[in-house]
């Protein structure tokens, strides 16, 4: 039973990113295909998502400055960025790269900018608590 | 279409659609896609469905793989956005040449990717995140598939009638996604296999295919425009159409395509296409019709397989898509007259020699029977010559082939009425004559309008290398535009390029808008050109790049030896997405394939718009201005003509078009210009 509370801690984490949303049902979706001869399905996959979107965020940055921007380029990146939310559940991030692909779409470069920022922040707090929650998950 | 019952079947069993007792476990699915993630999530979903997965990141790779193991696999899903390849054109080509089952997924859902997914003929389209319960169900696309051969092999003669009636499906819509194709589908299983056991005997597996040139879709049609599109069947048509060696199944099987055809160009049932063919007389519309249906009625028009009626539903569908208008009953007119293109080509040549470097090339449509009004000959006409004058610039390029007037004229035929070339009597498709040769337009639009008429006709290839010669043609200065009548309606066999062109022309501020638009489209618009060159004034590479992008879709129909009804959509969408611009297809050559350049994104911008919209009807997407990033790499104008039984190509011909008219509205910012704005 020296279980219960790290399993129960576990469960409150998960909760939570559930209750903030965010993540959502197909992080859940994720966790329930692990098997036995691959039990980290959802923390590979999660990894694979932050190796992803690094590039795409590095990508981003770099078409954002460039000169003229090619909006097709930050188009598909933003929708490669947004087909990787949706993979793995990450629904606050999806959000703020939905905005950012508003901001492309009408041309505003700027605001494009800005939510990109929006989404690293996102990004970084997803990672931080993942992080974590694997953590435990691993000890369990 | 590969009548091979056993298509790596999931049984064992000789016969297709047998199922085995652990089926579907044991699917053979093929997943592409260049996201990592979802890769591995639908390898793990589709492996505790007990499926077999292949994984694959590149369109490319897929194909090759699925080339050399013709029979390794039973269904593909694939994404519709991948940096290779376009999706679209990957499930274009699986279906054409492996005619494989394709679903499509992507994280966009919005209604015109899924509606081009239809249109391209997919089997189902998801959404992403995939669920595994709409995997778990994919295996109904396979067996449908299977069933539906051979249901098309059953419909022969030697088959009682009864039997072999597609029945309405009841069980056949358990599929998740919008089968539109699937009218014909019903799922008797368990009949399938007591037929296909009969089959064997019967050994319908490997029936010959049968080529459906020109006259001989043309007697199609006009067997069926005779009986009614609602009450023609096959065994009717068949004896109508009185030819030796036709099978009630071959008739069969082009019926269906033939009516999917109608649908997807008007979004109505075949039954009303026709109607609307004959109530309504010129709209003004017709510009963003023709746009539209500009193109898939040049390749039907090419292909000689369109009937009349057909390209004039196509139109409207087209037009009134574009136009964003209530439309069918516009277009219809001009459908009409897409057949009649013929009639008003060859009239116009004789009214234009003056314009035209090349009198002769106002043979375009020579071929092709039209009926147009008196009032269309005189659009026509007064296109012709307004695009003779361009022409005449554009020939001035150095362009060698005359030809390319006769394209220009063609275009600027269409407009207003948009009745060019639409057939009304029995059939005929108009096929553009594009005169062998025609330079088809370089102005992309035109070009590939008539090219992919010439095509038809061709059909052999022989005329896109002037084409390519034309091409330069095709830069007529869009300053002209104004001189040309905004009646854009394309004429039959260049609906998508007069369309283009009329549209164009009637609006300096079209083109601007056709420039946003078309950037990124690529595909299939490199007949455009001439867009650009309005904009640009300067004589645009079409050469051949746009050309080619029409021919390819005519092409193919061509070296199917136009039989292919309309494959040309197909083809031309191909041909679009791989080549980014300047497609400079070596296939051009070998298949008279008109390279539209395509790719240049925004730089054909308008070319492309306006040829998307033309080509919206044919191709569907992956021209789509925004989203669709013609990166392909080759443009492929090469679609493999010869592979693929005309069924195929109509099919695919068939969807595009649908495709091309559902989205055409939405994607294509010009469609604020449509119609209305075309002086008529």
């Amino acid at each position: 039973m020296e279980n219960n509370p790290l399993h129960q801690q576990i469960a409150t984490m998960r909760q939570s990113f559930l209750d903030e949303e965010i993540l959502n049902d197909q992080f859940i979706q994720l966790e329930s295909m692990a098997t036995e001869d691959d039990p980290a399905f959802a923390e590979d996959t999660v990894s694979l998502y932050f190796q992803e979107t690094t590039k795409i965020i590095a990508t981003l940055e770099e078409e954002f400055v460039k000169d003229p921007i090619d909006y097709n380029a930050l188009e598909k990146c933003l929708h490669d960025f947004k087909g990787l939310c949706v993979s793995i559940g990450a629904s606050k991030v999806l959000i703020e790269v939905n905005k950012a692909r508003a901001c492309c779409d009408n041309g505003n470069i700027e605001g494009g900018k800005a939510a990109l920022e929006k989404v690293k922040v996102e990004q970084e707090t997803l990672k931080a608590k993942l992080d974590s929650y694997f953590q435990l998950v691993k000890q369990s | 279409m590969n009548l091979n019952n056993d298509k790596g079947s999931m049984s064992t069993a000789s016969s297709s659609v047998t199922v085995s007792d652990q089926f579907p476990a044991g699917l053979r699915v093929l997943v592409v896609d260049d996201d990592p993630t979802c890769l591995r999530i639908l390898e793990k979903m589709l492996g505790t469905c007990l499926y077999e997965v292949t994984k694959c990141n590149r369109a490319e790779i897929a194909l090759d793989m699925l080339r050399t193991n013709k029979n390794g696999y039973d269904i593909v899903i694939s994404d519709v956005h991948m940096p290779d390849m376009d999706g679209f054109k990957l499930l274009e080509q699986v279906g054409l040449e492996m005619d494989l089952p394709v679903i499509m997924m992507s994280a966009d859902d919005s209604k015109q990717v899924v509606m081009k997914g239809v249109t391209h003929g997919a089997c189902d389209y998801l959404i992403k995140p995939v669920r595994i319960e709409a995997l778990k169900n994919i295996w109904q696309h396979v067996v449908r598939k299977r069933k539906n051969e051979w249901k098309d092999l059953e419909q022969s003669g030697s088959v009682e009638e009864g039997d072999r009636q597609p029945k309405p499906s009841e069980e056949a819509d358990y599929s998740s996604s919008a089968n539109e194709g699937n009218w014909r589908t019903s799922k008797r299983r368990k009949d399938e296999e007591e037929e296909m056991e009969e089959r064997d005997d019967t050994s319908t597996l490997k029936k010959p295919r049968v080529v459906w040139s020109v006259e001989l879709h043309q007697q199609f049609v006009s067997a069926v425009n005779q009986l009614g599109i609602d009450k023609a069947v096959p065994k009717k048509i068949l004896e109508l159409m009185n030819v030796p060696g036709l099978t009630r199944e071959n008739v069969a099987s082009h019926l269906q395509k033939y009516r999917l055809y109608l649908r997807r160009l008007s979004g109505v049932s075949p039954h009303q296409g026709n109607s609307f063919i004959s109530s309504h007389s010129q709209e003004p519309p017709y510009g963003s019709l023709s746009s539209l249906s500009g193109l898939d009625f040049q390749t039907l028009a090419a292909t000689g397989q369109i009937p009349a009626q057909s390209l004039a539903t196509l139109q409207a569908a087209g037009l009134a898509r574009s136009a964003a208008k209530p439309g069918l009953p516009m277009p219809l007119v001009d459908q009409r007259n897409i057949f009649s293109f013929d009639n008003q080509k060859l009239r116009f040549g004789e009214g234009q020699p003056q314009h035209m470097s090349s009198g002769k090339q106002m043979n375009l449509l020579h071929g092709i029977p039209t009926t147009m009004d008196s009032k269309q000959l005189v659009n026509l006409h007064h296109s012709a010559q307004s695009l003779g004058s361009l022409n005449m610039q554009a020939s001035a390029h150095g362009n060698p082939s005359g030809q390319s007037s006769p394209l220009l004229m063609q275009m600027a035929q269409p407009q207003s009425r948009g009745q060019i070339l639409t057939e009304t009597s029995g059939g005929q498709v108009p096929r553009l004559p594009t005169s062998v040769g025609h330079p088809i337009l370089s102005n992309g639009a035109a070009g590939a309008m008539l090219a992919r008429n010439g095509i038809g006709e061709n059909s052999r290839g022989t005329g896109y290398n002037s084409v390519s010669q034309t091409s330069s043609v095709l830069n007529f200065p869009l300053n002209h535009s104004a001189e040309l009548p905004g009646n854009s309606f394309p004429l039959g066999s260049t609906p998508g390029i007069s369309a283009g062109m009329s549209t164009l022309t009637t609006k300096g501020g079209f083109q601007e808008e056709i420039n946003s638009d078309i950037k990124g489209s690529g595909g299939f618009m490199p007949s455009y050109d001439i867009f650009n060159d309005l904009q640009q004034h300067k004589p645009h590479n079409w050469e051949l790049q746009n050309v080619g992008f029409a021919f390819d879709a005519s092409q193919h129909s061509n070296s199917l030896q136009a039989s292919v009804d309309v494959t040309p959509s197909v083809l031309v969408n191909q041909g679009y997405s791989s080549s980014p611009r300047n497609v400079q297809n070596s296939s051009v050559s070998a298949m008279g394939k008109p390279i539209f350049s395509v790719g240049e994104g925004s730089e054909h911008g308008n070319a492309l718009n306006v040829g998307q919209h033309l080509n919206s009807l044919l191709v569907d997407n992956s021209t789509r201005v925004k989203s669709e990033r013609v990166t392909d790499t080759s443009c492929q104008p090469t679609l493999l003509p010869q592979h693929f039984g005309q069924e195929d190509l109509m099919s695919a011909i068939l969807k595009q078009q649908q495709d091309g008219l559902g989205p055409a509205e939405n994607d294509f910012e010009f469609d604020g210009y449509s119609l209305d704005n075309i002086p008529v």
